[in-house]
């Protein structure tokens, strides 16, 4: 029995992303409309343009905390109140803090849209902050920490940003905070944070699924048309005026190797990278591109070589991860202990390789028909396309940025590729972090001759340096 | 636009068309048209627990090596075609199923059939020792990464062993012990291919976008030739006694910082009577911040930072309703499985509410209609209907099986399962006391 032929592919259909309509009501709150009339439901976004980046030095985790306490209580509900009435509409919601944002989010079906709205509109305006069940959020992020030390991929995650940014810089220490900031949290703090940064004009409401803008925008408005703030419009203490100074200042420009001791561990989980570049960065489409290529597929040459080639790993990949301000690059991957030092040549050897020539036609195609292709089936849902909304807002894309995106993408070269990464990747300042088992992997890492190579226990925290 | 103007909302009941291949290969299709996107979905009716003995781990490792190639596709080609065609692919072992599926841009359905079928067609050909060994290899890290060196990563295959007598399909691990993973030969995989891997023990689902006629002739010119298997060799004995019939226990030492407890049921099997009150059940203990467990155990009594309810939805022999809860810093293991069995008892001596009963009702509608969004979702719930129950269009009445749950059923279904004769506990604890 032999194959019918290898098919060749129909004619693509047309597709295009929902159509965007934007408003300002009069208090500066900001709506972002999306109809996806398919289903009834719709998701409701409030994004606020306060992330982690604005914490106080000495109180990191504020703004993250100021998030999860949200819903702790407001509209003279208490928590648990709060949290049956938006329960029994059916309603899947969400509140957190990135490093650029803060965020409350919601999907409901179009029904009960109203009535969860009412309630929606009112945690986000005026929540209670109850003194105790803020304290139990800082005691659950309190036992999140000691949760981490013992798990070490997020160890990985955490001690890669600590020994990579300089110990004054916010990108050095988690969003959501450290051992000595988070018992410091309360809820003056979280009610402080939401006095400066939650306000009208830092807001944005976006709306997606099945309703209208006319719809979306008198709902925000009778729910939100008559919030004020002290000091009205423009006394907002957000971004531009705090100047918090640079949260992505690197801890040093040289080559470095860490091993951060995870006794008998059967597998070392590792971290190599450097400082990446802004989201604004004129070459970000180039770095998406060759960062796919590099790392970010299945069939990138990575995952290829350290999975398929050599069996070190279950997976292997790169990401550039993008923040207004630089966020890092990082490979990440977890190997069997003894080839750690072997599978991080191999890192080396493919960012060399991605920087030494130009990548062939194929390999580029296969990164911009895939990620060109992937948009439609990235931006099925409501809440996929309120999330890329909210980029939108936070890198203030230009509104055809969505539209023109596959055309855009298709229309980067091999010769680009090389430059974003000649420009992008700089193996003299790469970082190679291994949480593992010092006594396997520490004489081989060191016959590497990365630069210094550290070795520290796991609860050495770097950004506690003297 | 204005409201009068706006198109109704489309109905949510998912269109099903069923058939079956003279060779077995039963087909659904499920048409919407709403974006070019395409799904395809296929559920082979094989997972862990069809692995002969010394061979835990197999049906997986398996899985690993359909994407090693087939007569016309290279190594790892599968892959490649399917991003390079602008799609998304992927595979999953579970204990009585494997899957394996594409989102693909409309215009390249015809591709995933195609690679789909050769594989099912040709695998053989394509397979080597070499590749045998290296997926045996990626296997052995999939295993160090989330079992061996992930905190309470036992608990997966902890769980199930202790819920289920050693001679029974459920009982052993599905990723697989090393000593197992390195006895697989590849006669283990030509064997194992020629039993499972037929038209008529796979349910292909298409949905989404998809000229149906054009899609019928695609998937008959495909999968149409390939011969159908020697028949479906039985499992092992799945039925096991409704209860434990006892309280079992297990206290496991481990390299975490909080003492984690699992507590398990026997409840009817996946779509049975009954399962749907089960499902319900778990949704009003520990499904959302407004769940028994959380109130009590997270913000009224503060002895855990999370906790939660599910069932496993297995539909052979019986299903598991799982309760979970991590303990707050200096909150013992006893203490934190004291407060979670005072809430089953709760349950179990006072019933269930009907306000709690409409919550967990609505928290799964807006669950339900969430997850509509997706062809990829659609097409795997469709593949599962068609495979447990043989007619995928059940799907559709979900919603209002559950719907018709009252709280009295879900009251007498607590007493019934929740009692001290059937319950186990799993309780992890920090090694050397901590």
């Amino acid at each position: 029995m032999s194959a019918a032929p290898r098919p060749v592919p129909g004619v693509a259909r047309p597709w295009e992303f929902p159509a965007v309509e934007r408003a300002r009501l009069a208090n500066g709150v900001r709506v972002v409309v999306a109809p996806m009339p398919r289903l009834p439901i719709a998701t409701v976004l409030a994004l606020v343009d306060a992330g982690a980046v604005l914490d106080d030095a000495g109180r990191e985790g504020a703004a993250v905390l100021t998030a999860r306490t949200l819903l702790e209580g407001a509209a003279g509900l208490d928590g648990a109140a709060l949290m049956d009435r938006f329960e029994a509409l059916g309603t899947s919601l969400a509140a957190t803090a990135d490093w650029d944002t803060s965020s409350l989010r919601m999907t409901v079906t179009t029904s009960r849209l109203d009535e969860a709205f009412a309630l929606f509109a009112d945690v986000l305006r005026a929540p209670s902050f109850p003194a105790r069940d803020v304290a139990r959020r800082r005691d659950e992020r309190i036992a999140a920490l000691a949760q981490e030390l013992a798990e070490p991929r997020g160890l990985a995650d955490l001690r890669f940003d600590g020994f990579l940014y300089h110990r004054t810089a916010r990108y050095a220490r988690a969003t959501d905070g450290t051992a000595r900031s988070v018992p410091r949290l309360d809820a003056e703090v979280a009610r402080a944070f939401h006095a400066a940064h939650y306000r009208p004009d830092t807001t944005t409401l976006i709306v997606v699924g099945d309703v209208t803008p006319g719809e979306a925008r008198a709902l925000v408005a009778r729910r939100l048309g008559d919030w004020s703030v002290p000091g009205g419009a423009g006394a907002s203490a957000g971004a531009a005026a705090a100047e918090p100074g640079d949260p992505a200042r690197p801890a040093r420009a040289a080559r470095r190797t860490v091993v951060v001791n995870k006794p008998g561990a059967p597998q070392s989980e590792l971290r190599v990278g450097h400082v990446g570049v802004p989201r604004t960065h004129p070459d970000h489409l180039p770095i998406v591109v060759m960062n796919a290529i590099l790392g970010g597929l299945f069939s990138s040459r990575i995952n290829l070589n350290l999975r398929e080639r050599n069996a070190f790993t279950y997976g292997a990949n790169s990401a550039f991860e993008w923040r207004r301000g630089a966020g890092p690059f990082v490979v990440s991957t977890a190997v069997k202990s003894e080839v750690t030092a072997d599978a991080l040549a191999e890192i080396l050897r493919e960012i060399d390789g991605m920087r030494a020539a130009p990548p062939s036609v194929s390999e580029v195609e296969l990164a911009t028909e895939y990620l060109a292709g992937v948009f439609p089936i990235r931006y099925e849902t409501t809440a996929a396309v309120a999330g890329a909304l909210a980029a939108a807002v936070l890198y203030a894309l230009p509104d055809d940025w969505f539209l023109s995106y596959r055309a855009r993408v298709r229309a980067i070269t091999p010769t680009l590729v090389h430059a974003a990464a000649v420009a992008h990747l700089d193996p003299s300042r790469l970082l190679a972090l291994a949480v593992g088992d010092a006594g396997t992997i520490a004489a081989p890492l060191d016959a590497l001759r990365l630069g210094t190579l550290e070795s520290h226990p796991g609860d050495h925290d770097p950004t506690e340096q003297a | 636009m204005t409201a009068a103007a706006r198109p109704p909302a489309p109905a949510t009941r998912i269109p099903v068309e069923q058939y079956e291949l003279p060779n077995g290969l039963r087909v659904v299709l499920a048409e919407d048209h709403a974006i070019p996107v395409v799904a395809v979905n296929l559920w082979y009716h094989v997972g862990s627990a069809n692995e002969r003995e010394g061979r835990t781990g197999f049906a997986h490792l398996f899985e690993h090596m359909l994407f090693q190639g087939s007569a016309n596709v290279a190594a790892n080609e599968h892959f490649e075609l399917v991003q390079r065609a602008g799609g998304t692919l992927n595979g999953s072992t579970w204990l009585d199923r494997t899957n394996y599926f594409e989102t693909m841009p409309s215009h390249q359905l015809e591709l995933a059939l195609w690679l789909e079928a050769d594989r099912m067609a040709r695998l053989l050909p394509a397979m080597t020792q070499e590749k045998l060994d290296t997926q045996r290899d990626v296997v052995k890290n999939e295993r160090r990464w989330s079992v061996d060196n992930q905190p309470y990563g036992t608990w997966w295959e902890r769980l199930p062993a202790l819920c289920f007598p050693p001679e029974h399909p459920f009982h052993h691990s599905l990723i697989g012990s090393m000593e197992d993973l390195s006895a697989a030969s590849l006669e283990d995989v030509a064997e194992f291919f020629r039993t499972w891997y037929t038209p008529d023990n796979a349910v292909l689902t298409v949905a989404g976008d998809f000229d149906p006629a054009a899609a019928r002739a695609m998937i008959a010119r495909h999968f149409g030739p390939i011969a159908r298997g020697a028949g479906r060799p039985p499992l092992g004995a799945m039925a096991v006694p409704e209860q434990f019939g006892e309280w079992r226990r297990q206290v496991v030492p481990d390299a975490v910082a909080a003492p984690r407890v699992f507590l398990a049921f026997r409840v009817p099997p996946f779509g049975a009577d009954g399962w749907h009150a089960a499902s319900l059940l778990a949704a009003v203990l520990g499904d959302g911040e407004g769940s028994r467990l959380t109130r009590a155990l997270v913000r009224e009594q503060s002895v855990a930072t999370s906790a939660s309810a599910y069932t496993f939805d297995l539909a052979k022999g019986t299903d598991l309703l799982i309760c979970d809860a991590t303990a707050r810093p200096g909150i013992t293991a006893e203490a934190l499985e004291a407060a979670l069995v005072k809430e089953v008892d709760r349950v179990l001596g006072k019933g269930v509410r009907p306000p709690e009963l409409a919550r967990a009702l609505a928290q799964l509608e807006t669950a339900w209609l969430t997850g509509l969004q997706s062809a990829a979702a659609r097409a795997d719930k469709l593949s599962q209907f068609a495979t447990y129950f043989g007619e995928a269009d059940r799907v559709n009445g979900e919603l209002a099986r559950y719907a018709a749950v009252d709280a009295p059923t879900v009251s007498a279904l607590a007493r019934r399962v929740l009692g001290a004769t059937n319950r186990a506990s799993l309780v992890y604890v920090p090694a050397g006391g901590a």
